[in-house]
């Protein structure tokens, strides 16, 4: 295990991080407090070990999970268990916040994504991530989409960009609300249009993973049906994790399904398995509804 | 638990009427309270607008009559032989000739009666001294007028200034014709009654330097002085301070010096301006070698001054941005830089502003740092630049409330009020530039 609070403290060189397998190495030895498969097929990220502590906090714990692409997977559990931690640590989110140390081995396609030559940029630009809370910028709704494309260049013209915009605002369920208000300010919209706004721009850039912590809190029937029919369409060229309350959207939308609890991952297995036939305890109470 | 144990919870349960009457005991508490607090702002704003009211009454009241100025209407004869007798037209020689000769002349055809040498020193006390400055650029700007005759409008003293004031508002003006002989007091009635005296608009306040004669004395000087001097301290000092707040912080890790860099800016904030005065003169003119009395150097000081007001307003502006904007923004793939340029300084900005526009405002009124760097001087010359010798509105409101004549006590005031209407530009501008940021949301 290699200690990386700092990005500076990593000790994985580029030699090392290519050498590296990408094929994880076997469950047992790395999961031993997880029931369940941590492996996937075709791994996009492949998570061993982690620990995330907020000053004296120890948030997460001896974490370890692959997620595959072409995959959803949904991360449930109670509240403060270590979701949304373990979601900010899959883009380096948590560099931002000045008590959080994260520990651990967390590929990207087999490269270090906490190493010392790895760009968090570029990172959080294949890694893309909708946040617990909307948070559109104060800008208008086609800067807001616009902005990450035109950040890293992926549009070579003005019309490139608009496909890019619309293009996204259509694939997020939003563009016929507001087709004839581009220019009124993001922040404008309604809880549950501003959440699709976001994950409009998210897409935009054309993330290969995409991180979402919690979508579909604010949304109505309506909305939350064509985000789990977003979620259905981008998986099969995205990986996608997704934090949510509700179990059936879990059952709905993903393929696996890990439960965290107190900062642990305590199952992890095909989403069907889970909900009919859960192996530990914790999570059949969680997951029939009798926990707490 | 509560549930289980009837008797227990029942007592502790209170009934719906006694809960309502609690309530409403409390809600006409907590209502007096607030009717009350009310009142407190309301006459502590009373109290405000009373004390402003009454301190801009005194000094409008004190420096309005400054802004107009008595003339006499002489009938100039640019006489060739007294200006230019060799009839060259030379500049050197029509700028040094005697034109106090043209407006004597013109006097005593304007009061014939005078002949002995006292009288018509009397008379010619009458007319301001500057009387011949105005003369001279006639000339220079048409040497054609020579031989030529032209009524011209030419500054009283300022005596004679006060006079005609107390007359025209019927006052006394503390004894003001006592300081006139007789005869004097009867000719200027004559010419008043002729129409040849009157009150004008004093262009020359707006726009000349300071001089020893009040008449002729002017804020544009000073005016000018403190505009390159703030000019100076806002290009630096609004720069200077968003980067290093932006920089302690979004950039700086935590550290024990960044503490230290902290602590004492906070420190600086607070030292007495007079010591920054101090500083820029051992270091910008005694070892830098820059000049004294030069708004470059106004400016400079000013900037330390003012520095400090920047970074904390700024840093203050700054971790008001909400976190989640920051979030989004490097979710989506910025960098640091970007992040912060893009979305946390337009956000950031009007409070930025507000805090430059606190500190420029403090800097405009400054006057003892200046003492130091040699700014607090008799200064007649208009300032060309930022670093030609100036003096600046708050040292020349000093400098003439210092000054024996009387009708200075007017133009004192005066001053004030541009100094006033400069401060309400400045505060327009910022307000102005705020509302339009945050437009952009
Ligand atoms: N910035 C922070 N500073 C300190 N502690 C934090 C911070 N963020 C989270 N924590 C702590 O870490 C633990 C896990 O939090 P996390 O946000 O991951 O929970 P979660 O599973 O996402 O919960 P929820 O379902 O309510 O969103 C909690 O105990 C929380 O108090
Ligand atoms: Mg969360």
């Amino acid at each position: 295990m290699q200690t990386m609070d700092k990005p500076q403290d990593a000790v994985a060189s580029p030699a090392e991080a290519a050498a590296a397998p990408v094929a994880p190495v076997e469950a047992e030895r790395v999961a031993h407090d997880t029931v369940g498969d941590v492996t996937a097929k075709n791994v996009v990220i492949c998570v061993r070990e982690a620990n995330v502590y907020y000053g004296d906090t120890h948030a997460l714990i001896n974490v370890s999970l692959d997620i595959g692409r072409n995959e959803v997977i949904a991360l449930i559990g109670p509240s403060g268990c270590g979701k949304s931690t373990f979601l900010r640590c899959l883009n380096r989110m948590n560099d931002t916040i000045e008590s959080a140390r994260v520990t651990g081995d967390f590929r990207l396609d087999g490269q270090d994504m906490y190493a010392r030559d790895t760009d968090v940029v570029m990172l959080r630009a294949r890694v893309g991530m909708v946040f617990q809370k909307p948070n559109p910028f104060p800008k208008s709704i086609y800067e807001n989409v616009a902005y990450g494309a035109r950040l890293h260049g992926l549009a070579a013209n003005r019309a490139e960009l608009d496909d890019i915009v619309y293009g996204s605002l259509e694939r997020a369920g939003l563009v016929d609300e507001v087709k004839n208000r581009l220019d009124d300010p993001g922040t404008g919209l309604s809880g549950g249009q501003q959440q699709r706004l976001c994950i409009a721009r998210t897409i935009a850039v054309n993330p290969e993973v995409i991180l979402m912590d919690e979508p579909c809190s604010a949304l109505d029937p309506i909305a939350t049906a064509r985000i789990e029919d977003l979620i259905d369409e981008l998986s099969e060229k995205y990986a996608i994790a997704i934090v949510t309350h509700s179990m059936q959207q879990a059952a709905r939308v993903s393929n696996r399904t890990a439960y965290f609890h107190l900062g642990r991952i305590i199952e992890v297995g095909p989403t069907d398995r889970i909900f009919t036939n859960p192996a530990h305890k914790l999570t059949e109470d969680y997951v029939t509804g009798r926990f707490g | 638990m509560i549930a289980d144990d009837g008797d227990d919870g029942a007592s502790r349960q209170l009934s719906p009427e006694e809960t309502r009457r609690r309530v409403d005991a409390s809600l006409r508490r907590r209502y007096r309270a607030e009717r009350r607090f009310r009142y407190y702002g309301l006459c502590s704003v009373c109290l405000g607008v009373i004390f402003l009211v009454i301190l801009f009454g005194t000094i409008i009241g004190n420096g309005y009559s400054a802004f107009r100025q008595g003339f006499v209407q002489l009938d100039i004869h640019f006489d060739a032989d007294v200006i230019d007798p060799d009839g060259g037209r030379d500049p050197d020689v029509l700028s040094v000739a005697d034109y106090s000769l043209l407006v004597k002349a013109a006097l005593r055809e304007l009061v014939p009666e005078v002949t002995s040498r006292g009288e018509k020193r009397e008379l010619n006390n009458l007319v301001s001294a500057g009387a011949v400055f105005s003369l001279r650029e006639t000339v220079m700007a048409d040497p054609g007028i020579l031989g030529r005759k032209r009524s011209l409008w030419l500054p009283l003293n300022s005596e004679v200034d006060l006079w005609l004031k107390a007359k025209l508002s019927g006052t006394d003006g503390d004894g003001i014709s006592g300081r006139f002989s007789a005869r004097q007091l009867g000719w200027l009635e004559r010419l008043l009654a002729d129409d040849r005296i009157e009150l004008q608009f004093n262009t020359a306040f707006f726009t000349n330097g300071d001089s020893r004669e009040p008449e002729l004395a002017g804020v544009w000087g000073a005016t000018k002085g403190s505009f390159f001097m703030l000019l100076v301290t806002l290009l630096l000092s609004f720069p200077l301070g968003v980067a290093a707040a932006i920089y302690l912080e979004e950039f700086a890790r935590r550290s024990w010096w960044v503490d230290v860099v902290e602590v004492n800016i906070n420190n600086l904030a607070a030292v007495p301006s007079i010591v920054f005065g101090l500083l820029g003169l051992a270091v910008f003119i005694n070892f830098f070698g820059l000049p004294r009395s030069a708004p470059l150097v106004g400016g400079l000081v000013l900037t330390l001054m003012t520095l400090p007001v920047v970074i904390i307003a700024s840093r203050a502006a700054i971790k008001a941005v909400p976190p989640s904007v920051r979030e989004a923004a490097l979710g989506i793939g910025a960098s640091q830089m970007q992040m912060v340029f893009h979305h946390v300084l337009p956000l950031a900005l009007p409070g930025m502003l507000t805090g430059a526009i606190i500190g420029m405002a403090r800097a405009l009124g400054e006057s003892a740092p200046l003492l130091m760097i040699g700014m607090v001087a008799f200064i007649v010359d208009v300032p060309s630049g930022p670093m030609s010798p100036s003096t600046a509105l708050p040292v020349q409101i000093y400098l003439w409330a210092d000054s024996p004549e009387r009708a200075f006590v007017a133009r004192t005031s005066a001053a004030i009020m541009v100094l006033l209407a400069f401060l309400l530009v400045m505060n327009a501008t910022a307000v102005w530039l705020r509302s339009r940021f945050e437009r952009r949301w």
